[in-house]
């Protein structure tokens, strides 16, 4: 099997790193550099928990070959707090109860953060149709609706 | 503190991406595992040929059918109590046959998931594949194959519940309402698939195991069973658990051959399932065909309900909780909140070559409320009356408390006629009803849909282990001051994403007189905390929570005595709040840090007969059967018969679930459970085909509800105390309970105008295409 030598940004940090082709990028961020925030389930790019900014985009790192991602600024969801302070939109799922086992979360995390700065004054029905790409099976997503929302409008 | 919406503890690690969950975990010398599973529901295995597979560099180890058998118990899931009751039994990789597409066969260890993978590729095993039963009708038939070999036919279990005459009841009424309802098989979908991470230390004998799991006390007693160690050997840890609702609360495989893998090479092996696997092996659920007659007389009063439940659970039924519950359940708790004086249930549970089904969250509850509240809907439209009205000559009404169903419950008192009364109030039933007529008039097919749900919870010891299965009843929880006056509290309890920290940090600083932030909570880990049932049955408040208020009262009483002690006064006078002992009346203070010091550092200012401790355990059993949540819901969607898609518009809840800890965690609790109900409802089924492949095993496929699939969903409560233990009843089922109800009431509702009576889960647009040409009984074509 080839092996890359891979170099990425990695929430503003430069990470190297020696991947198989076939390695995704979600592996090689839980596994190789160790940012487990990261959550693999399904691997196949239906449920989003595994969803990171790649150049600022969100995507689904367990449909993307590490190797795509060469030279790439990646963004995990542990990169979302400013050292202790949490983000606008951490805080806002906090006081909205928007998680319970929080499997799901750092996915929703990112693709919100990614929809709040491209949509700053999306409806609530707007955020509601953005948040159906991921898959949540404890909350029944209105208390994230109610976060993105609020998150929103700050 | 306690019915306040205290923010969750459990938030800042998994806000940050810093949760630990057992794929998180890395330790030294890790090797992961794959397993080379069965591609057909039914065949003999011939040879096995391991030996390029175990040539492939990077693999550690290949395990065979054979040699795991020689290192384990086999398992099988008979609860004695269910006289008659058989099944196969299960080893850790399937050795001579296989009984369902995906049951392992091969396991190997390796240095990374895909080269493990890699390495299955490389397994020969002669196959004779076998005509798969998959059909439960034809299962039952006596020239048909068996499921398992060590059965002598493929009934699992057979019995008849309640009284005979009920039939003549039932037949001599006024009306009968007769329909048989189909239920889809289901699964769980935790978003973190089930995984195991095992070590064991040669040296000491010890394994010590991190398992996503609901039950780690029962984990260790089967573990420590099934792999001939002794209990105390066994460590089950589960920190944290990306969600559950009864999916990982069996013994599987898998999980069983990480342990033997990691005994044999002495390193930390792991298994997580990939989604696949998920969707071949973990538990399914549902499958269920129910008969039922309800029979009515001309003013619209319940005379009497008769049924035939027939549940089609797969190859085995599982260990230790066994795959008989749900359709008992059905049996016990078809009445629900009604008053039916006749009643008779036949319940027949049947093997097929599928995967095995068992315990998903609120367990038989959805499917006898969806038959009982169909049944009523349709008795309303037979009598021409308001489905409500009918609803409120037939509850139980609270002067009839304790009530007992012609089932066996004995209800214990609760309000249920309140609970509609207040679910129309906040509807505005009247003005939807209008709205509804409006909207019919204009062409659209709009649909009301009520659903009266009644559960049973936090049940005793009559469930499983009255059963001989080693599951606990009970649940502990211990106390202590640390010296700074903290709490530390270990629970037997465990959180799934239920809140249960925060929840059990409200009840011990509410109860013992501290800060919120004052209390530290532990959980799932067999080494440290108190024995106990874990979480599942909506018990971890009705008896984890009892058993924390008490632990708490009593550590309470304990500082009092140590605190009269030294500030000379009678414990009586003396009031403990926000970390301070006060003199009452007085301003005499002693902060608990200060108690705490003295009794762990400076005991000699104790009086010389006080015991230095500090720590409390209480233990908590429900009595008799548990306790009752009730509740009644209310769906408004609208049908479009272009596409047959069905539209949830509004949604509302009123529950009972007894003391609220926390409204925030209960409406969270109600809501999710709501969302995995209108997914049994609307869109979740797995399909196999003839051959028993199961034709969606992906979440491209198989449909989960998404945000865009929902709306909001309106949470209200009353809340009667229940009088066993603290007086919880359980939240963590109701919204699954009562959601599947409520939407095929509506959905019913919607499409009565085209004289269509839906009597199938899930309500699909193919469902619903095929019931609109006249064909739709059972399963709509995939």
């Amino acid at each position: 099997m080839t092996r890359h030598h891979l170099v990425l940004r990695v929430n503003g940090e430069e990470r190297e790193t020696v991947v198989e082709s076939r390695r995704s990028l979600a592996d090689c961020l839980r596994e190789d550099l160790e940012l487990t925030g990261t959550h693999v389930g399904c691997e196949h790019g239906v449920c989003g928990a595994c969803t990171v900014l790649v150049e600022g985009r969100p995507i689904r790192s367990c449909l993307m070959l590490a190797v795509q991602a060469q030279g790439a600024a990646v963004i995990t969801v542990e990169g979302l707090a400013q050292g202790e302070r949490l983000s606008s939109l951490q805080e806002a799922f906090h006081d909205c109860f928007a998680l319970q086992c929080g499997f799901c979360t750092p996915g929703f995390l990112i693709l919100a953060t990614a929809f709040l700065r491209d949509h700053p004054a999306a409806s609530r029905e707007e955020v509601r149709g953005a948040l159906s790409s991921n898959l949540c099976r404890c909350t029944g997503y209105q208390n994230i609706v109610d976060a993105v929302v609020r998150a929103g409008g700050k | 503190m306690i019915g306040e919406r205290s923010p969750r503890t459990e938030d800042g690690r998994l806000l940050r991406g810093a949760g630990r969950f057992v794929d998180d975990l890395k330790p030294r010398r890790l090797l992961h595992l794959a397993l080379l599973r069965s591609p057909f529901a039914a065949a003999r295995v011939g040879a096995v040929d391991v030996t390029s597979a175990a040539a492939l560099p990077g693999v550690a180890a290949v395990l065979t059918g054979a040699e795991a058998a020689a290192m384990a118990e086999p398992w099988r899931g008979v609860l004695g109590h269910y006289r008659g009751m058989k099944t196969g039994s299960q080893l850790p990789l399937a050795r001579e046959a296989v009984h369902f597409v995906g049951e392992p066969v091969v396991a190997i260890a390796a240095t990374s998931r895909a080269v493990a993978e890699d390495a299955c590729d490389l397994v020969r095993v002669e196959w004779e594949p076998l005509p798969a039963v998959t059909d439960w009708e034809r299962a039952l038939e006596p020239r048909t194959p068996l499921v398992h070999e060590e059965m002598e036919d493929n009934v699992i279990y057979r019995a008849t519940h309640g009284d005979e005459l009920a039939a003549a009841a039932v037949a001599g009424s006024d009306h009968v309402v007769a329909a048989t309802f189909h239920f889809g098989r289901v699964t769980g979908v935790p978003i973190e698939p089930r995984t195991i991470l095992a070590e064991f230390d040669p040296g000491d004998a010890r394994l010590e195991v991190h398992c996503s799991t609901q039950v780690p006390h029962m984990m260790q007693a089967v573990l420590a069973h099934i792999l001939r160690l002794p209990e105390h050997r066994v460590r089950v840890i589960a920190e944290d658990v990306g969600g559950s609702f009864g999916i990982k609360i069996h013994v599987y495989q898998d999980e069983v051959c990480a342990c033997l893998m990691a005994m044999r090479l002495g390193r930390p092996v792991r298994f997580t399932a990939d989604r696949r696997e998920s969707m071949l092996t973990d538990i399914q659920a549902r499958e269920e065909v129910i008969e039922a007659r309800l029979g009515v007389s001309a003013e619209g009063v319940f005379t009497g309900l008769t049924a035939r439940v027939v549940a089609p659970v797969g190859a085995v039924s599982m260990y230790p909780r066994s795959s008989v519950v749900e359709s008992s359940q059905v049996a016990r708790m078809l009445p629900g909140q009604y008053r039916i004086p006749a009643y008779q249930c036949e319940q027949l549970v049947v093997a097929q070559n599928k995967t095995p089904t068992s315990q998903y969250r609120a367990v038989g509850h959805p499917l006898a409320t969806a038959v009982i509240e169909q049944l009523v809907e349709r008795a309303a439209r037979r009598l021409q009356v308001d489905p409500a009205e009918l609803r409120f000559r037939n509850l139980i009404r609270p002067e009839e408390m304790p009530y007992t169903s012609a089932a066996g419950p004995v209800y214990d008192p609760a309000n249920y006629p309140a609970l509609l009364h207040r679910l129309l109030e906040l509807t505005g039933y009247e003005r939807l009803r209008e709205e509804q007529r409006e909207a019919v008039a204009e062409g659209r097919l709009r649909g009301i849909g009520i659903a009266c749900f009644l559960e049973l919870t936090g049940p005793g010891a009559s469930f499983y282990g009255v059963g001989g299965a080693p599951i606990s009843a009970k649940d502990g929880a211990t106390l202590r001051l640390d010296p700074d006056g903290g709490v530390v509290a270990l629970i037997g309890i465990t959180d799934q994403g239920q809140g249960t920290h925060t929840t059990t940090a409200q009840l011990v600083a509410g109860t013992f007189g501290v800060a919120l932030e004052q209390v530290r909570v532990i959980s799932g880990d067999t080494l440290g905390v108190p024995y106990g049932g874990g979480t599942w049955a909506s018990r971890g408040a009705v008896v984890g929570g009892t058993a924390v208020i008490r632990a708490a009262r009593e550590l309470r009483r304990k500082v009092l005595v140590i605190a009269g002690d030294l500030l000379e006064a009678a414990p009586d006078d003396l009031e403990l709040t926000d970390g301070v002992v006060t003199v009452k009346g007085t301003d005499r203070v002693l902060p608990l840090r200060e108690l705490a010091q003295v009794v762990h550092y400076n005991t000699g200012r104790l009086a010389p007969e006080t015991e230095p401790s500090l720590e409390a355990t209480s233990y908590f059993v429900s009595p008799g059967a548990g306790t009752f949540a009730s509740g009644a819901h209310l769906a408004l969607v609208e049908v479009d018969p272009r596409t047959w898609r069905v539209s949830l518009l509004r949604y509302v809840a009123v529950d009972d679930c007894g003391r609220v800890i926390n409204p925030a965690i209960v409406e969270g609790q109600v809501r999710g459970g709501v969302a995995q109900g209108v997914g049994q409802a609307l869109f979740e089924q797995l399909n196999y085909d003839r051959d028993g492949q199961l034709q969606n095993a992906s979440l491209m496929e198989y449909l989960l509800p998404t945000a865009g699939d929902l709306c909001d969903i309106e949470v209200h409560h009353l809340d009667t105390p229940s009088l066993v233990g603290e007086g919880f009843r359980g939240v963590g089922e109701s919204g699954a309970c009562a959601a599947p109800a409520a939407i095929a009431n509506a959905v019913a509702d919607a499409l009565a105008p085209l004289g269509l009576e839906p009597d199938s889960m899930p309500l699909s647009p193919g469902y619903l295409f095929e019931l609109s040409r006249g064909r739709g009984k059972g399963e709509a074509p995939a």
